[in-house]
């Protein structure tokens, strides 16, 4: 009895440092993150104003403002999104309202994951291959928006799909049967209801476009040019790839280092106010389509 | 007759409605084709650029390499090119010649033996005067441009073997713009790559795993809930904002702790691919232990387990596939990251053997060399053939997690 006691205790004792250790890791990852974060607001914070968001970069990128910068991604994340959200959300309808369960959908499915899986720097590569030299774009904002938006395109069609997915069946049923054909179906009565959360993954997929570097690189990427892009053949600053640019290689790294955390602090709000967006709307969409 | 028409207009009006319907289709079957065309394309652009590197010589575009007539030697090795420009290889019975020493020569030596005026004002007598001397120096190896090349050139010119396949991934220096003779090999780009990610899933995992353990065992739902979205935002953080806080605080960091020279080492790379490869393992490993049957874990306890040994000798075993998919994929990201990396490992190009040393790894080489490399160059596609092994690596680790989840999808059947 005693023994079983001790026993007992221990077990206890082992179980609650156990559960201590994993909940103060937990934490850790949390405490990370705001520590990222704080640290980049902090810095950068002091930096920004209404010259640094509106004016060009002067005396070496040490001085001055970021805004070509912020036009140029602006024009990527348009660029990319004009390409992959309508071809994403067509393949996805594709591949949940019409195609069968098969072969033809496994191979759909399994090279999705495959683009999926492949690294931002092989996307650069191949948009210079192909956008670049063989189609002869040359370092331009197409280039860099045709490769964006593919790098993009499978986190698209997952999101749409899932979306797709979580509309209830009984609303195709119900509008089959009144004689709908499918392409009706799908437009006016599962596009609708899946339209917020559709919304919500192009959101996101912004978030993830603005803060691409690798691919636009090779494909669009200015390492300085005073002046704003005027048709989609011309090269444009971005801000992910000037942040990498002024705090590596920049002529006075450390001079340029304020500037650094200002790119750095207004690329982390892009992505923040995306991803909080994101969240509100599926929140708000959530209810509504309930109510209804 | 009134009848008939009407018909014939309903006729029509299915038929147009059928056409549009079909015309819909094609459209989206050839949306939904994008994908799969996409990554033949890359798969076929990548190769086609990469395999140039093993049909061309790695000498520079319209250079050339000759000996003195009297030289048995007929074929080199790039790697022994180098060596004997760096003065490694003094004499060419060290390669199988005749007992020579070896004396290299490259055109702008040509100014030490002959006078200005001797080359004449636009370097007209070049050709002749080298030739002049390689003919009358029988240990000379020369280097120089194929346009001083005399039409009775007296020297003969040197065979360069191309680079094969294996001398590529087994060759232990990579030095691409190396005069005269380009050194292609990636074996420290492939070791520096493996080493990082190794390191950074060696420290994300067991920290992924407990939180992991902790979100979804342990927290209760509203932790959970407060938790996980704010886990997941790390994904959400762009890989260069991660590189650049690496370089203004892990790196420093890494320097102080470890009193290193420099603090862009492997080891700071690791951390920094550690903290991005966290979301993606604790997501996938958490989604796995959620999946856990509660019948199961409720035999558990009932048979008297504590809530601790329950988790590990049910839980885990249970949801094990799920993990080692999540570890894998982690891998997979550490593997193709870029912009982090290439931030704040110091990319020095030697084979690793610690992490508290500079590596580089094949996207950073990539991403850091690309913009330098002529079009169409050797170099150029040297780095699409990194691309290529980049490429490879990560298709097969997608397949090998496809296989991990798969089998696990089996047993719960």
């Amino acid at each position: 009895m005693k023994k079983e006691n001790r026993l007992a205790k221990v077990k206890r004792r082992n179980q609650s440092i156990a559960f201590g250790l994993f909940q103060l890791i937990s934490y850790s990852i949390v405490a990370l993150l705001f520590i990222i974060l704080a640290f980049i607001v902090i810095k950068g914070f002091s930096v920004i104003s209404w010259e640094f968001i509106t004016e060009m970069p002067k005396e070496g990128m040490t001085q001055g403002g970021i805004y070509p910068a912020i036009i140029g991604t602006l024009c990527l994340v348009l660029g990319s999104m004009l390409f992959a959200f309508p071809v994403g959300v067509l393949a996805a309808i594709y591949m949940n309202e019409y195609v069968k369960d098969g072969w033809g959908k496994k191979i759909i499915k399994q090279m999705t994951n495959n683009l999926a899986g492949v690294p931002s720097i092989v996307f650069g590569l191949f948009g210079m291959a192909l956008f670049v030299n063989k189609l002869e774009f040359g370092d331009s904002l197409l280039a860099g928006s045709l490769t964006l938006g593919l790098l993009v395109l499978p986190v698209v069609i997952r999101t749409t799909e899932e979306s797709l997915k979580a509309v209830d069946d009984t609303f195709r049923h119900a509008s089959l049967a009144l004689g709908a054909s499918k392409w009706q179906t799908t437009s006016r009565v599962v596009l609708p209801i899946a339209f917020p959360n559709i919304l919500t993954g192009l959101i996101l997929s912004i978030g993830r476009v603005s803060g691409e570097t690798a691919p636009i690189l090779f494909t669009v990427a200015a390492y300085f040019l005073p002046k704003l892009p005027t048709s989609i053949f011309d090269q444009a600053m971005a801000l992910p790839y000037h942040l990498y640019v002024i705090s590596t290689s920049g002529t006075n790294i450390e001079a340029s280092r304020a500037m650094a955390y200002g790119t750095a602090l207004i690329l982390i709000i892009i992505v923040l106010v995306s991803n909080l967006l994101a969240n509100a709307l599926r929140k708000y969409f959530g209810k509504k389509v309930k109510m209804n | 007759m009134y009848f008939c028409g009407e018909n014939k207009i309903t006729d029509l009006k299915t038929n147009f409605k059928q056409i549009k319907e079909k015309v819909i289709e094609t459209i989206l079957m050839l949306s939904s084709a994008t994908t799969s065309i996409t990554v033949v394309l890359i798969v076929f652009f990548l190769f086609i650029e990469g395999v140039g590197v093993f049909n061309k010589k790695p000498i520079e575009e319209g250079f050339l390499l000759a000996v003195h007539p009297s030289n048995t030697i007929k074929k080199l090795e790039p790697a022994q090119i180098k060596d004997i420009f760096d003065k490694k290889i003094t004499n060419w019975s060290a390669l199988g010649g005749k007992n020579e020493p070896i004396v290299p020569f490259r055109t702008e030596d040509i100014t030490e033996f002959y006078s200005e005026e001797e080359l004449g004002e636009n370097f007209e007598h070049f050709p002749e005067k080298i030739d002049e001397y390689v003919s009358k120096t029988p240990g000379v190896i020369a280097f120089f441009s194929e346009k001083y090349k005399s039409n009775n050139f007296h020297g003969r010119e040197l065979d360069i073997n191309k680079i094969t396949v294996r001398e590529f991934l087994s060759g232990e220096e990579w030095f691409p713009t190396a005069h005269p003779v380009a050194q292609m090999g990636v074996k420290p780009l492939i070791l520096g790559t493996l080493w990082v990610s190794f390191g950074a899933i060696l420290i994300a995992l067991p920290i992924g795993l407990a939180a992991a353990i902790y979100l979804s065992e342990i927290a209760r739902k509203r932790t959970r809930n407060f938790l996980k979205p704010l886990i997941e935002l790390l994904a959400g953080i762009p890989s260069v904002v991660y590189g650049f806080f690496g370089l203004v605080v892990i790196v420093p960091l890494v320097q102080d702790v470890f009193n290193l020279p420099v603090g862009e080492t492997g080891l700071a790379g690791s951390i920094v691919l550690a903290i991005m490869a966290l979301p993606t393992i604790i997501t996938i490993s958490e989604d796995a232990m959620n999946n856990t049957p509660r019948a199961m874990k409720e035999a558990s306890l009932a048979l008297g387990a504590s809530h601790w040994q329950t988790i590990y000798k049910v839980v885990i075993p249970y949801s094990a596939s799920g993990i080692t998919a999540g570890a894998i994929l982690g891998i997979g990201r550490a593997i193709g990251e870029t912009m982090a990396v290439l931030m704040v490992t110091g990319n020095a190009a030697v084979i690793p053997h610690t992490l508290l040393a500079p590596v580089r790894t094949i996207p950073a080489t990539i991403a850091a060399e690309l913009g330098e490399a002529a079009s169409g160059g050797m170099h150029y596609k040297a780095l699409f053939a990194l691309g290529c092994i980049l490429f490879i690596i990560t298709f097969c680790i997608n397949m090998l997690v496809e296989v991990v989840t798969h089998r696990n999808s089996h047993k719960k059947h």
